[in-house]
């Protein structure tokens, strides 16, 4: 599609810019493939917060939003009404320019992390060959906005709030690492690309059942670690200790109104979508169809991520919140062990004449 | 040996499973709310909303001015001034009600031996100042013209049961 | 080229200027904030000689884990600035020695001939498709093993040194245990007995 607009336009652009054409060409068309990401990145996001709205409410036997528009479809587009129209508070004893900038320092490493993320065999902006890497090091950049909004909020509250959020997400990357280590082990790349083709060979594909070929099945339990790690990692429910009602008001963006308080919003939520395709992406074979009849497309990748956020709501809805020390307990006692201990047994096995993933 | 089958099944997760059933299966049930000015809930012939005066039949007013209600309140949200009628009976000529200050308790209702102050059913009124909420005699009065038949038969249907 | 010649220079100009703020800040969180901007242009540098692996990592260890945790120490300093610079006249002597001689230092090895301008050319470029992680890892477990060895031991040394330095006996905590908690079960805590509603000898009734 690039290839034809560009000649398309060509002919005339060549007056205007001359020889610089191809560069501000390619500007333009990555610009345009952005903007194909993060828009309907950003739709998801608002009705990701109706799904969860509407989710937990039918497992609580209610209705949930159901007055603007039709089923309360429009709910998402006015709460972003709202919010964009209210003040942003600055309180007096706040370090002003940090309490701006936290913000967007937390919904920057969110949105710059989609730049790898493949979608299907074609549809990525950047297919870089150390991709899981760079999800790794741009996410874990994100704590920052958390610490200094916390910090610069100059509040106990915010701040107690910013240093568990923040302890937890360090805590839980390494858990989340070593899980990514195994998935990288076995795929032998850490292209994303790669690591969902890898996925599509294997004894299960063979027969045509992809989805016993996926790295859900002997990666077991780095799957249900990741994940678990994932929901610990952006701050959800029941790990969600940081915004913890009961005990500190509402964690690290209690002083944060308007638009401020929505961009904390978005990232928490661009986070969760992540880890969702993320995991469908490492562990759920990406845009490969589960059973070998149907084709592959990016119509998989979305359905598998519907069912990981589905999760993440579900999860928000059943479980009481963790305690701080039994989160921390959790992280550093039990998955990092287990992590590890499941590394070496995969690399056991991958020496073994049962190797899966020749 | 038991720790290490405690040990083993805590990494099932069984009891994690076990509460995302709970909250699977109630994804599914009939949900409870009400939606409501399109669907209300039933209501019972007692409900205690929104006061009026009755009138008997011949259009003359029930209230003979005993101020027990008055007294009962306990709330002190009823103001009665007491004159002479037109036809030598005693008859209020000033019987407010702040409903800013009411309950809704229903004494007034039970003290009154003529039952010319009541509750109604009604519930979906409102004052968009402090003086909105302030019911005079005549805008009781009128309420009372206007519920007389559902009034009636809702205390009709209470004798009947007793 | 020109194009990345330029970006040189751009990141070049924020890593010196981060990295003056980090000795010149007064705040000191602003200060790590500077120093964690130094290690992000760093690594955007780095990145720029095709060392996405080193730059990668250089944000993930230092940017990700490391500086969050000075961050936190730092912000729950309680620094009186008066005093600081009161005695900042008295240690500048020392501090301009260290670092005039830091700065010969950096002189004479960048001004050796390994950096020479002809011995940068003349090192293998390589092919496109090339991983750079692969590399480095192959190179890590070949020829570099015993370093590395030697590397982790080092580093399993300072863990250890830092537990025992901070490992408090237990009978000192006062906190629970949540291990001990978790481990728990309702038979632990209850214990459910029949009793019968009346006893049957008495007949009291």
């Amino acid at each position: 599609m690039g290839e034809i607009a560009f000649q398309f336009l060509t002919p005339w652009a060549d007056g205007w810019f001359g020889a610089l054409w191809p560069t501000v060409w390619l500007t333009l068309w990555t610009l345009a493939k952005i903007v194909a990401i993060v828009l309907p990145l950003m739709l998801g996001v608002a009705y990701l917060t109706y799904a969860e709205r509407k989710v937990i409410g039918y497992m609580q036997v209610r209705l949930g939003p159901n007055r603007v528009g039709p089923q309360g479809l429009l709910q998402p587009i006015a709460d972003a009404l709202k919010l964009l129209f209210k003040e942003v508070v600055v309180p007096s004893g706040a370090n002003r320019r940090l309490f701006i900038l936290a913000p967007m320092l937390s919904l920057a490493p969110a949105l710059a992390v989609w730049a790898v993320v493949p979608f299907s065999d074609a549809m990525i902006l950047a297919d870089v060959d150390a991709g899981l890497l760079y999800l790794l090091a741009i996410g874990s950049l994100g704590v920052y906005g958390v610490v200094l909004a916390g910090w610069a909020s100059n509040s106990k509250y915010a701040f107690l709030g910013a240093m568990r959020a923040s302890a937890q997400i360090v805590s839980y990357e390494i858990a989340m690492g070593f899980a990514l280590v195994a998935v990288v082990m076995v795929s032998g790349s850490l292209k994303l690309s790669a690591i969902v083709a890898s996925q599509q060979t294997g004894m299960g594909a063979a027969l045509g059942m992809n989805f016993l070929s996926w790295h859900w099945l002997p990666l077991f339990p780095l799957f249900l670690v990741y994940f678990i790690s994932g929901v610990a990692e952006t701050n959800r429910a029941p790990f969600d200790v940081a915004e913890g009602e009961s005990e500190i008001v509402a964690g690290f963006h209690v002083d944060y109104s308007g638009m401020a308080f929505a961009l904390f919003f978005l990232a928490e939520y661009a986070e969760m979508i992540l880890i969702a395709v993320l995991t469908s992406l490492l562990f759920l074979g990406g845009w490969s169809s589960p059973l070998g009849m149907f084709p592959d497309g990016v119509f998989w990748l979305l359905a598998k991520s519907c069912l990981m956020l589905f999760f993440f709501l579900w999860f928000r809805a059943t479980f009481p919140r963790y305690r701080y020390d039994q989160i921390m307990r959790l992280g550093w006692k039990v998955f990092i062990p287990l992590t590890v201990f499941w590394l070496f047994v995969v690399a056991i096995w991958m020496l073994t004449p049962w190797n899966l993933w020749k | 040996m038991r720790k290490l089958a405690r040990f083993l099944k805590s990494f099932a997760l069984l009891e994690l499973l076990r509460g995302l059933a709970v909250t699977g299966r109630y994804f599914f049930a009939r949900k409870i709310t009400v939606r409501y000015p399109e669907e209300k809930t039933p209501q019972s012939p007692r409900f205690r909303g929104l006061h009026a005066l009755r009138r008997y039949p011949n259009g003359e007013e029930r209230c003979v001015g005993c101020k027990l209600c008055e007294a009962v309140c306990p709330a002190m949200a009823i103001q009665i001034d007491v004159a002479e009628g037109k036809d030598g009976a005693r008859r209020t000529t000033r019987h407010d009600l702040d409903l800013t200050k009411c309950i809704f308790c229903g004494f007034c209702e039970e003290a009154c031996p003529v039952e010319a102050i009541v509750e109604t059913r009604a519930y979906e009124y409102h004052g968009e100042t402090r003086g909105d909420l302030y019911y005079t005699k005549e805008m009781l009065l009128a309420h009372g013209d206007r519920h007389e038949a559902q009034i009636a038969a809702d205390r009709a249907g209470e004798r009947g049961g007793t | 080229m020109h194009g990345m010649t330029l970006l040189f220079y751009g990141f070049s100009a924020i890593l010196l200027y981060a990295a003056c703020r980090v000795v010149s800040a007064r705040n000191p969180v602003h200060a790590v904030l500077h120093l964690i901007l130094a290690f992000f242009t760093a690594a955007c540098l780095w990145m720029l000689l095709e060392a996405e692996f080193l730059a990668l990592a250089l944000i993930m260890v230092y940017i990700g884990a490391v500086m969050v945790l000075f961050l936190f120490v730092v912000m729950m300093l309680d620094i009186d600035l008066a005093r600081l610079r009161q005695s900042f006249w008295r240690y500048f002597p020392l501090g301009a020695g260290v670092g005039i001689l830091v700065a010969l230092e950096m002189g004479l090895t960048l001004g050796s001939r390994f950096f020479r301008e002809q011995s940068l050319a003349a090192l293998p470029s390589r092919a496109a498709e090339a991983s750079n992680t692969r590399e480095l890892g192959a190179l890590l477990v070949t020829d570099y093993a015993y370093p590395f060895e030697l590397a982790a031991l080092v580093l399993l040394a300072a863990i250890v040194g830092a537990v025992a330095l901070t490992y408090r006996k237990s009978f000192l905590r006062r906190s629970p245990d949540p291990e001990r908690q978790v481990r728990v079960s309702a038979a632990d805590r209850l214990r459910l007995v029949s009793m019968p509603a009346e006893k049957e000898e008495d007949g009291v009734c």
